[in-house]
């Protein structure tokens, strides 16, 4: 079984045009300027992952957050719901806010700076 | 009265490396912002692709906001006023008035740093009705993402521009149903990745040639009739369809935020001052960098132009600013929309031309020359308008114009 998938790499804004060929036991990956291409669309195709960047509320107004580390795509909602959930006082830049967020190895961090 | 070596106008990105960078070059800064804090649009772009050639790290808006604005703190040659607002620039001085009351500030050098502002329904000249709802992508932005509002549930965005796309995930994420991008080109205005991550992820149709004909709704938006353009731009009537929807997000591009110094001589392709190597107006004390300049893709290409504006501004402003005599000029055929800086001082060393193309190209040489030799040379595995590249180039062996052009 062969199949070849044309992807655009998101690992920075450079966004190569890659083309995965996946048989029964190897990836081959072309159109990638550097490895990190080939990393992304290896697991493009099989696990597709994206870093979510949300809100968290707090008393003093919404503040921003992000996984430290892309979770399966399929999870983003589920992880922007798990977020809704907290209602915190007040939050500092960096403070962690699930740890392990829906059992991926991604923690919800604070980002926002003021 | 204030009295300093630089001053910076803009306390974005553009802003705070070019104060650090005037700082490391000696000279005294005073950097002003009308916000209440450093960051400028960077705070309210939580998403995250930042900082990867500045820092090498990836991080979301406001972590690089963040990071620049410890080193400002940090900075002792560096005052910072926010609530901020410059009114007025004058020969070497700027009136401002806020925190400071109203104030002057006399500077040897000025560098602008006040990014852009967006282009309205008025500036489209987008038919219809003017309800509620009918907003620009940093507005947008700004109400989520800063004001923790929700703007409306039935969306659909003009324009395919970079803030537009994150605003459509964004939004989507935040509950609503982003219905389609309408962009009028062929091509998109935003990055690649953006397209995939923001529309393919969520099964958002992005319309080429497409554009809202009219806007419906009397007190709140209430739909829009679209369909498709010919190739000079003109709505196809038997393309005409309607959509219900409550909100029109408006991503149609950014101009140079030039008001208070639209006394310099700009370019009508840019918007944004003229300037020569040095991000050198023709008022030689005053500097332009980052967005306000030409409008870029990337903040980290933002911080890295500003950071050499802020080193030219420093040199201006202690009299080590050394140019030759003689000025090249920067020409472009026309297979480029333009090319940055205007000229090019002939001497020893690399140099950068900045430019964006007209239309996409594919395994294509961009050559600069000065007449029949070629000073540089860039292969482009495939380049689309949206992207803005550049060239860099030994320019010893210029002594006439230099010219871009595709082989």
């Amino acid at each position: 079984m062969e199949e070849e998938k044309k992807m655009i790499c998101i690992m920075c804004p450079m966004g190569c045009e890659l083309t995965v060929k996946k048989t029964e036991n190897d990836v081959q990956v072309s159109g990638n300027t550097c490895m990190r291409g080939v990393t992304f669309a290896k697991e493009e195709i099989s696990n597709p992952k994206r870093v979510v960047t949300t809100l968290v509320k707090t008393a003093n107004g919404v503040k921003s957050c992000k996984t430290t580390k892309p979770i399966p795509k399929e999870l983003m909602f589920d992880c922007v719901k798990e977020i809704e959930k907290l209602k915190l006082d007040k939050v500092e830049f960096g403070q962690v806010l699930i740890k392990q967020v829906l059992g991926t190895d991604a923690d919800v961090i604070v980002t926002s700076n003021d | 009265m204030i009295n300093t070596d630089v001053l910076v106008i803009g306390g974005g990105p553009a802003g705070m490396a070019a104060a650090l960078s005037a700082s490391e070059n000696g000279s005294k800064v005073v950097l002003v912002e009308r916000d209440n804090i450093l960051g400028g649009i960077l705070n309210q772009c939580i998403h995250n692709g930042f900082g990867l050639h500045y820092f090498h790290e990836e991080l979301t808006g406001p972590e690089f906001a963040y990071r620049f604005r410890k080193l400002v703190e940090a900075d002792k040659n560096i005052t910072v006023y926010t609530n901020t607002l410059v009114t007025k620039i004058g020969e070497k001085f700027v009136e401002v008035m806020g925190a400071l009351g109203n104030e002057r500030i006399n500077a040897k050098a000025i560098v602008l740093a006040m990014g852009c502002h967006e282009r309205t329904a008025g500036n489209i000249n987008l038919c219809g009705t003017r309800p509620m709802g009918v907003l620009t992508a940093g507005t947008v932005q700004k109400m989520v993402n800063i004001d923790g509002k929700i703007v409306g549930k039935d969306v659909v965005i003009l324009g395919s521009g970079d803030i537009g796309l994150i605003m459509a995930r964004r939004l989507t994420l935040e509950g609503a149903k982003v219905h389609m991008v309408l962009e009028i080109n062929q091509t998109s205005s935003g990055l690649r990745r953006n397209i995939m991550q923001c529309l393919e992820d969520f099964d958002i149709p992005l319309l080429f040639s497409h554009t809202v004909f009219e806007v419906v709704g009397r007190d709140r938006v209430e739909g829009i009739y679209y369909g498709e353009v010919d190739e000079n731009f003109k709505p196809i009537e038997s393309t005409r369809k309607f959509l219900k929807c409550d909100t029109v997000v408006l991503s149609v591009g950014l101009v140079p935020e030039m008001a208070v110094a639209n006394f310099v001589k700009t370019s009508n392709i840019t918007n944004g001052a003229v300037v020569n190597e040095f991000y050198q107006t023709e008022k030689g004390w005053l500097f332009s960098c980052g967005n306000i300049l030409h409008v870029h893709d990337l903040v980290d290409n933002v911080a890295l132009e500003a950071k050499q504006a802020g080193k030219f501004a420093s040199l201006y402003a202690s009299n080590k600013l050394l140019a030759s005599d003689n000025v090249l000029e920067v020409e472009h055929s026309k297979d480029f929309s333009y090319a940055l800086p205007a000229t090019i001082f002939a001497g020893q060393g690399n140099t950068e031309i900045k430019f964006r193309l007209k239309a996409k190209i594919i395994k294509k040489t961009i050559v600069a020359k000065c007449g029949d030799v070629i000073l540089g040379k860039k292969f482009v595995l495939a380049g689309v308008p949206g992207e803005m590249m550049s060239i860099t180039f030994d320019k010893s062996g210029a002594n006439k114009k230099i010219s871009l052009e595709i082989v």
